[in-house]
């Protein structure tokens, strides 16, 4: 077992992993943090996403062990403490932009990330910026229009 | 409490849905997500044989393994159930083949993920690697892959004590063959072609998964799964292992998608169940993805040969259907009867007077078919559409033409059809009328005809399919008809609270579709209260003990209708009470807005916040009355819905590369009267990109020996956003007779309808090069050799 530290949506969590334990597994099974989906075992579906040190990240695709010392942010850490909606997943509510629910969290983190890394991307930019991240449900046409009204709205 | 005072009118608004905050926070818990302290974790040990006998199981390396407790065969298991196999609810004909499909093979693997061993240990971790541990030796015996194979002659057996491959045939023509040869021997026009369906793999985003959790003092078990069905679950769950069914509750947590590939009764749900008995602790198992693609059923996998006749005008006067239907290895939940839902629909929106339709369904050493988005529908009208192009051609008029020369007419309804089903309502012409206006066809093809004389290698096609699809599953006498195992109705009960809050409780079992914001819209409309103030219970036995689930489109106008004939009961109930309370008589009594009133007396008034607690308190109800405001109702359809549309696709074609860019699709869909037209618009852009997809991406490729070879995400290609076209939608809404709400469903509908519309498309683009037809996926070597070959012939 290996010493981790990680600060998980602002808290600062130590613990013990299996050096191969998946950051997902990390944060799923040692930390509770549910809302992380995982949807696949090949890095193909993006439902893992979380942002490591402000970056999107398939959080299936790295070793606990390799975010020690980073910032995590999670599904469950972009809402505001009250329960007021971050604007990208405001925006997803309100532009009907997911069914199940599995792909979401991965989806809003990914986009989240994208729309702060390109400012004033257009429908195709977002398209292709979210290439990584698959849902079965929607047919994507109202993730992408949710996902440009919170890049219009300045919504990060 | 909120009680409006006017109607408020929730139906046919475009309200967002109550159930997204929990899913946007990730609060929502999926079967993965839920906390078992001191589970057993399963690992299942899948052939990776399409066929052999299993000569032996070595577990020690696995057990070896820190973490690792048992490794157990077939043999081993047996005990758990005996001959117990997992069941085939639909055995479509008397003398239908069905061998026993053990959740656990003994002795023959039968397809590459036939479950052999199973792997119990502490951790996630340890149960995958014990699994990946275990060594079987396995002696090979010869596999039938591909469906036509299966029927050739001498073709090797996939069950040896049967003496073919053949599960069954079923039949429909009645006494019409004579009429038919007929028709075929006097028309002026015929149509004869063969499509291949190829299989494809459901992939919900969310795998499946169970967690069978025993309460040892009471003997009872709770079976948590990723399932669309937990009530039939139950049933099945009860018969297999002989558990009483008053012991035994099955929950569907929140479900990821299901596509139908989670209405199923499946190998890990009986076996955490039995061990989870016998252990006296949870039992847990999650599907990996690419042990989802060979150990969730599959769907489609057909070969259709249909014909048509017709006079010279292209009027079909009749069309006659040879099906042969891949089961796999073994029939799960209702394999068998996939094609027959297909069965009765060959002749599409069209008035078609002679109609035969017969299928051959046939066993394979490959992973057992299965419902998937349509389930028989879109097979049956990807052959019919693509065949009406080729008549179009034939005759010399537009695909358009072809349609309106053959649709049923608008006032030809209730029109009983050729298959024996009446629909009930529909105005097919003006819905395509809409589609080409939407579409810009005129200016789309005056494009294709410039770039074709310029030269150019972007060519443009414009596919159309008009459709027709059965919903509402499903009047249980027809069922009955079909030897279908159980009925088709759905339960609903409806409670108001001392306080005026209304709690729904539904059979129906969402995994997506909003059946919370849908079910709350109609209630609210009804009872005159806020939406937030109705509460949807479901998906849980304990909760909602009577139910028939969600598959067929038949939520909302089966499950749907039972809510609304629940919340009508209920209100009679008040009526009576009002009456009594305001002295009147209960004709005289109007109801709005929350408000019972008596007419022509404004005065005389009262809520119906005022009636739920007179009727908690039951301190002065009229003689006899039950305490409460409560009602319950099962809903037994009188017919199925049909809802229907025209769908156009744009393609641009690469002839230099054989790529496909979907530019444009228009859908016009009548899925009768809508609650929620956000929801609806969902529904139908999802259902396209998944036909859209089996079109031009999606294909479970099997190699020779029987291996699946696009078994993960990065082979077996599920498009992205950056593959998605935007979808241009209108609707047209001819309400169905058959229930209160004209309501008629709309979860299958783009699946049905986007197939042929795109390969159509692909076609009309390559047409003047001599293409005549693209197999499904139309992936750019597909298309690229179509062109190849048809140029190669023309020469
Ligand atoms: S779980 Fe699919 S990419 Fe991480
Ligand atoms: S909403 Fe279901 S997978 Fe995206």
């Amino acid at each position: 077992m290996t010493a981790v530290t990680l600060t998980v949506n602002g808290t600062e969590r130590s613990l013990e992993v299996e050096p191969r334990t998946l950051l997902v597994h990390a944060l799923r099974d040692d930390l509770g943090l549910t809302g992380t989906n995982v949807g696949c075992d090949s890095s193909s579906c993006g439902a893992c996403t979380v942002l490591v040190d402000g970056q999107s990240a398939k959080s299936c695709t790295m070793f606990a062990v390799q975010a020690n010392d980073a910032d995590i942010t999670t599904i469950e850490g972009v809402a505001d403490a009250d329960g007021t909606l971050h604007p990208m997943q405001q925006a997803f509510h309100e532009h009907h932009a997911l069914q199940c629910g599995y792909c979401t969290p991965g989806m809003v983190m990914a986009a989240i990330s994208l729309v702060e890394e390109y400012p004033g991307l257009d429908e195709g930019g977002v398209r292709h910026g979210l290439e990584g991240n698959l849902c079965r449900c929607t047919g994507y046409q109202n993730i992408v229009d949710a996902v440009l009204a919170a890049a219009g709205s300045g919504g990060d | 409490m909120t009680i409006t005072e006017d109607a408020p009118g929730h139906v046919g608004s475009r309200r967002l849905r109550k159930e997204d905050p929990a899913l946007l926070t990730g609060e929502a818990k999926f079967i993965d997500d839920l906390a078992l302290p001191g589970a057993i974790w399963v690992g299942m040990v899948r052939s990776t044989e399409a066929h052999a006998n299993i000569v032996g199981i070595d577990g020690s390396a696995a057990l070896a393994i820190d973490g690792v407790n048992e490794v157990l065969s077939g043999e081993d298991l047996a005990p758990l159930w005996g001959e117990g196999a997992l069941p085939c609810a639909w055995p479509v004909t008397p003398d239908m083949k069905n061998p026993a499909h053990l959740p656990v093979a003994r002795g023959t693997a039968k397809y590459v993920g036939d479950a052999v061993a199973v792997v119990l240990a502490d951790s996630r971790y340890a149960a995958a690697d014990g699994a990946a541990a275990v060594v079987v030796d396995y002696e090979p015996l010869p596999a039938v892959v591909e469906i036509e194979d299966a029927v050739a002659d001498g073709a090797p057996l996939v069950h040896a004590d049967l003496d073919s491959n053949e599960c069954y045939t079923w039949g429909l023509w009645g006494d019409n063959a004579p009429a038919i040869d007929a028709a075929f021997a006097e028309a002026a026009h015929v149509v004869s072609e063969r499509y291949l369906q190829q299989r494809l793999i459901p992939a919900p985003m969310e795998p499946r998964g169970c967690a069978a959790v025993p309460s040892p003092a009471g003997g009872e078990l709770t079976l948590y799964s990723a399932t669309q069905i937990p009530h039939i679950l139950k049933v099945m769950t009860a018969v297999v292992l002989g558990i009483p069914e008053n012991k035994l509750r099955v929950v569907a947590p929140s479900v990821g998608g299901g596509f139908g590939c989670k209405l199923n009764v499946y190998a890990e749900e009986i076996l955490c169940s039995a061990l989870a008995m016998q252990r006296g602790a949870p039992v847990r198992w999650t599907e990996g993805r690419a042990e989802a693609a060979v150990s969730t059923i599959q769907g489609r996998g057909q070969v259709q040969h249909i014909e048509l006749a017709a006079d010279a005008d292209g009027k079909v006067t009749a069309v006659r259907v040879k099906l042969l239907a891949d089961m796999g290895a073994y029939l799960q939940l209702v394999t068998p009867g996939v094609p027959l839902l297909g069965g009765f629909l060959y002749h599409g929106c069209y008035d078609i007077p002679n109609y035969m339709f017969e299928c051959t369904s046939v066993f394979t050493n490959r992973t057992p078919t299965d419902a998937y988005r349509g389930a028989g529908r879109p097979e049956a009208t990807y052959a019919v559409e693509r065949a009406m192009d080729s008549l179009a051609v034939s005759v010399g008029v537009s695909p358009e033409e072809i349609r309106a020369r053959n649709f049923i007419g608008a006032d030809a309804f209730p029109y009983t059809s050729a298959a024996g089903l009446i629909f009930d309502s529909g105005d097919y012409q003006t819905v395509l009328d809409k589609a080409v206006a939407l579409a810009d066809v005129d200016g789309r093809r005056s494009d294709q005809a410039q770039r074709r004389a310029s030269g150019s290698s972007k060519r443009i096609g414009v596919g159309f399919s008009s459709y027709v699809e059965m919903c509402g599953l499903a009047p249980s006498r027809v069922l009955a008809s079909l030897d279908y195992g159980a009925g088709g109705w759905e339960a609903a009960t409806v409670r108001i609270s001392p306080t005026c809050k209304v709690q729904v409780v539904t059979g129906s079992t969402p995994h997506g579709q909003g059946h919370e914001t849908c079910w709350s819209m109609i209630v609210a409309d009804q009872l005159g209260v806020d939406p937030d103030d109705v509460e949807v219970l479901h998906s849980d036995t304990a909760v909602s003990p009577t139910g028939l689930d969600t598959y067929g489109s038949r939520s909302l106008a089966v499950g749907g209708t039972a809510v609304y004939m629940a919340t009508e009961k209920v209100i009679d109930k008040a009526r009576a009470i009002a009456a009594h309370q305001l002295e009147a008589s209960e004709d005289d009594l109007e109801f709005s807005g929350g408000v019972f009133r008596v007419r022509g007396t404004p005065e005389a008034e009262v809520p119906l916040a005022g009636i739920a607690f007179a009727a908690f308190t039951a301190h002065d109800l009229p003689d006899g009355m039950e305490p409460n405001l409560e009602a319950h109702v099962t809903y037994d359809p009188p017919n199925f819905t049909f809802p229907n549309g025209t769908h156009i696709a744009v393609v641009e074609v690469d002839t230099d590369t054989g790529d496909v860019d979907l530019i444009d699709y228009v859908a016009v869909d009548d899925c009768g009267v809508q609650i929620n037209p956000l929801v609806v618009e969902g529904q139908v852009h999802g259902g396209i990109l998944q036909g859209a997809a089996q079109a031009l991406y999606e294909d479970a490729v099997y190699n020779s020996d029987g291996q699946l070879v696009s078994a993960n995400l990065g082979d077996y290609l599920v498009p992205s956003a950056a593959e998605a076209p935007r979808f241009r939608l209108d609707s047209h809404v001819t309400p169905s007779p058959t229930n209160p709400m004209g309501v008629k469903g709309v979860g299958e509908a783009g699946t049905i309808a986007a197939a042929p519309a795109v390969i159509n498309a692909v076609v009309d683009a390559l047409r003047d090069l001599g293409v005549t037809d693209v197999d499904m996926p139309a992936s750019p070597q597909t298309v690229w050799r179509a062109i190849a070959d048809a140029q190669g012939g023309a020469s």
